[in-house]
């Protein structure tokens, strides 16, 4: 019932917002939507807490302690990203770079995205989670291109190309993995791409169609992490699309194609009996860490900054989950949180100066501390968040990791290192002078909503110091879920 | 030398003409012609679904070659044909290396995609080994035809053209996916397409042509 509630609201959305979505209250039937999706998405956590793990309609979708909480996450940061584009669109449509229909589609393919993202998280099926990270590329294609800029076309089509051929050679590996399955499962053809099914006689699979499965799987939904060097889509895409879907796309959309992966690691893992995915994924994670903070350096667009960033916290996460054991995976869940968390609300707090300032340039913003107290302070709270800096969350997860792979692969330890000092220097020293110095910037016509930038930090900080024991129970079984060597 | 049965000959055949359309597809260079091979792999495509479902006797397979028809015979390439016919981008003669090259570069990917099969095609259940060869290697040769393309137009027909590889090979290996999942598979593809032809039009309308290298202007240090 939840989850009926849960998948069919952003869709019932999607569609009403295209017709109506860009009446004067668009904007908020679009939060409307998102709180209800927000409420289903509680009342299913509530279920799987009371309940234990769930698998719904005919075993097609699958609710445990792993995706549960993605959901919840996924759905909190879709209502919150909701509450700021509210003010954010009006001032682009004052601002005269939106006209009618392109907010109509904006709306729309906001909400089919929610949609797509929770579809992808909830399945149980593994044909159906490629399906539904294929319709998430689709629909954010054309919102990356709304400007309709040369810039902006150009990063919709290489990101409709790098994702589109990526995701193809997902689908190879989905097809590899049903059929070292059907071998197992008989070729009954509707049990043998179900994630329980498969993880029950996962000792059984055929090893050598398994790991080449595995090479497919990770390069394609590998693409959508934006691991390097599969990373070239990202910055362009976070950079020319409008700022709530960079915010979605850093924050969610990444977390959710980490997820597929972690799925078939674990199956592939099982089959195996060795540690070949679990090397694969600290070598992509660790090469993406070390390419992005350098990269970081040469960014002037402050959006592509933080896309490079968030590169750079997906290889941390995916080193983590490469890694494996309770410890590393209990890290990499509360790291894949509280990005998400803080990235979001980075973007929110960016997408406020770039329009107070008139670009995304940043030697063109500067001083926001005194236009607009709150965000400065916002992105400067948010910047030294994302560089962990305690008492934030992302330290927590991030000693967690370094920690671990002291003990576990103490070669690595000096290159994580290196990297996360470098992307300090880096990050640091060009957020500082937009937050403080002399200042340029005008007034908005509408004003911020920057509610949603201070409770997700003010989130991330409580998960620095406190993580609830519910919630640490759930990554721990989640963590067991995964497992690891 | 036993001879095969009549059906697996079939089916054989059918690979090694969607074997040979890949080719021609790498070395055509009218758009319109094309989106006809395209089209003549997913008649092939077809064929070779309703072999299999002959020879198996499962009905989903039926529904799948009948999705096939409509979808990649006509639909697709109809959809093509008036993108090509509205945004006039009737030729396509540019590309990275000279064809010969191109060609070469094709017969070393199809000798390497059958060296990729061999653990796969030892296990596979059906009696349709040697396709999966093909299979892997029209996956690779449109993979090549993307990455030596300058066109947008040619470089869509040679994405959907893996698509039809990918199929093929699901096909070969397995008795085709879940319907659910292929039912899936052919809504994203069709969404895709639509996508497409929005996205073509505001690239027309930004650059006044559907040349690649216009694309190209947003690099690292930006």
């Amino acid at each position: 019932m939840e989850i009926l509630v849960l998948l069919s609201t952003p869709l019932l959305g999607a569609v009403v917002l295209a017709l109506y979505g860009a009446r004067r209250w668009g904007p908020d039937v679009n939060v409307a939507f998102s709180t209800v999706t927000f409420l289903a998405a509680c009342a299913l956590t509530a279920r799987v807490i009371a309940s234990g793990p769930l698998l719904l309609a005919r075993e097609q979708f699958l609710v445990d302690a792993f995706n549960v909480f993605l959901v919840t996450l996924t759905a909190f940061v879709g209502l919150t990203t909701a509450v700021f584009s509210r003010p954010y669109m009006r001032i682009e449509v004052d601002h005269g770079r939106l006209n009618a229909a392109q907010l109509r589609l904006y709306h729309s393919m906001y909400q089919l995205f929610t949609t797509t993202m929770l579809v992808a998280l909830t399945t149980n099926n593994l044909g159906l989670l490629w399906v539904a990270m294929e319709a998430a590329t689709l629909s954010t294609v054309l919102l990356v291109t709304l400007y309709r800029t040369p810039a902006s076309l150009e990063a919709g089509w290489k990101y409709f190309i790098l994702c589109g051929v990526g995701i193809a050679q997902a689908l190879f590996g989905t097809m590899l993995l049903y059929l070292a399955a059907e071998r197992v499962l008989g070729h009954a053809g509707v049990t043998a791409l179900l994630w329980t099914h498969l993880d029950a006689v996962k000792g059984q699979l055929e090893p050598t169609v398994m790991s080449l499965a595995f090479v497919f799987l990770l390069v394609g939904y590998g693409t959508k992490v934006g691991l390097a060097p599969l990373h070239n889509w990202l910055p362009d895409a976070h950079a020319e699309g409008p700022t709530p879907i960079s915010a979605v796309l850093s924050g969610l959309l990444l977390n959710v194609a980490i997820y597929a992966i972690v799925r078939c690691k674990v199956l592939v893992e099982g089959s195996l009996r060795s540690n070949l995915p679990s090397r694969m994924l600290m070598g992509f994670g660790l090469l993406s860490v070390v390419l992005a903070a350098f990269f970081l350096w040469r960014q002037r667009d402050i959006k592509r900054l933080f896309a490079y960033s968030s590169i750079e916290h997906m290889g941390i996460i995916t080193f983590a989950f490469g890694m494996g054991g309770p410890v590393a995976n209990f890290a990499a869940l509360l790291h894949m949180t509280v990005h998400s968390l803080t990235k979001s609300a980075i973007f929110f707090a960016v997408g406020h100066a770039a329009q107070k300032s008139g670009s995304q340039l940043m030697e063109n913003i500067r001083g926001l501390v005194t236009v607009s107290p709150t965000v400065g302070w916002g992105l400067m709270l948010g910047s030294l968040a994302i560089l962990g800096m305690p008492p934030f969350g992302v330290f927590a997860s991030e000693f967690l990791i370094l920690t671990t792979a002291m003990k576990q692969q103490p070669w690595a330890t000096p290159l994580l290192l290196l990297a996360l000092g470098v992307a300090f220097a880096a990050i640091f020293g060009k957020v500082q002078p937009m937050v403080f110095g002399e200042t340029t910037a005008k007034r908005l016509p509408h004003p911020p909503a920057l509610l949603p930038v201070f409770v997700h930090l003010a989130l991330v900080l409580l998960l620095g110091l406190y993580v609830p024991p519910y919630l640490a129970g759930w990554y721990h079984d989640a963590a067991r879920l995964i497992g690891g060597p | 030398m036993n001879a095969l049965p009549f059906d697996l000959q079939v089916l054989n055949a059918c690979a090694a003409l969607l074997l040979l359309l890949s080719f021609s597809m790498l070395a055509q260079r009218r758009t319109v012609n094309l989106v006809n091979l395209l089209a003549m792999q997913g008649a092939l495509l077809v064929v070779a679904t309703l072999v299999v479902a002959w020879r198996t006797g499962e009905t989903h397979l039926y529904l799948s070659a009948l999705l096939t028809l409509a979808l990649k015979v006509f639909v697709l390439p109809l959809l093509l044909h008036r993108m090509i016919r509205r945004l006039n981008v009737y030729w396509d003669t540019e590309q990275v290396f000279n064809p010969s090259a191109t060609m070469l570069l094709g017969l070393l990917v199809v000798i390497f995609s059958f060296g990729l099969a061999q653990p796969i095609s030892a296990l596979a259940s059906t009696a349709t080994r040697s396709t999966l060869g093909i299979a892997i290697a029209v996956i690779l040769l449109s993979f090549l035809a993307m990455i030596t393309r300058r066109k947008a137009m040619s470089q869509v027909v040679s994405f959907l053209s893996m698509e039809n590889g990918l199929f093929f090979g699901a096909m070969s290996a397995t008795y085709g996916m879940p319907m659910v999942v292929e039912l899936g598979v052919a809504l994203d593809v069709l969404v895709a397409m639509l996508v497409l032809g929005v996205f073509f039009f505001q690239i027309r309308e930004q650059f006044d042509s559907l040349d690649l290298h216009h694309l190209e202007s947003l690099k690292e240090d930006q």
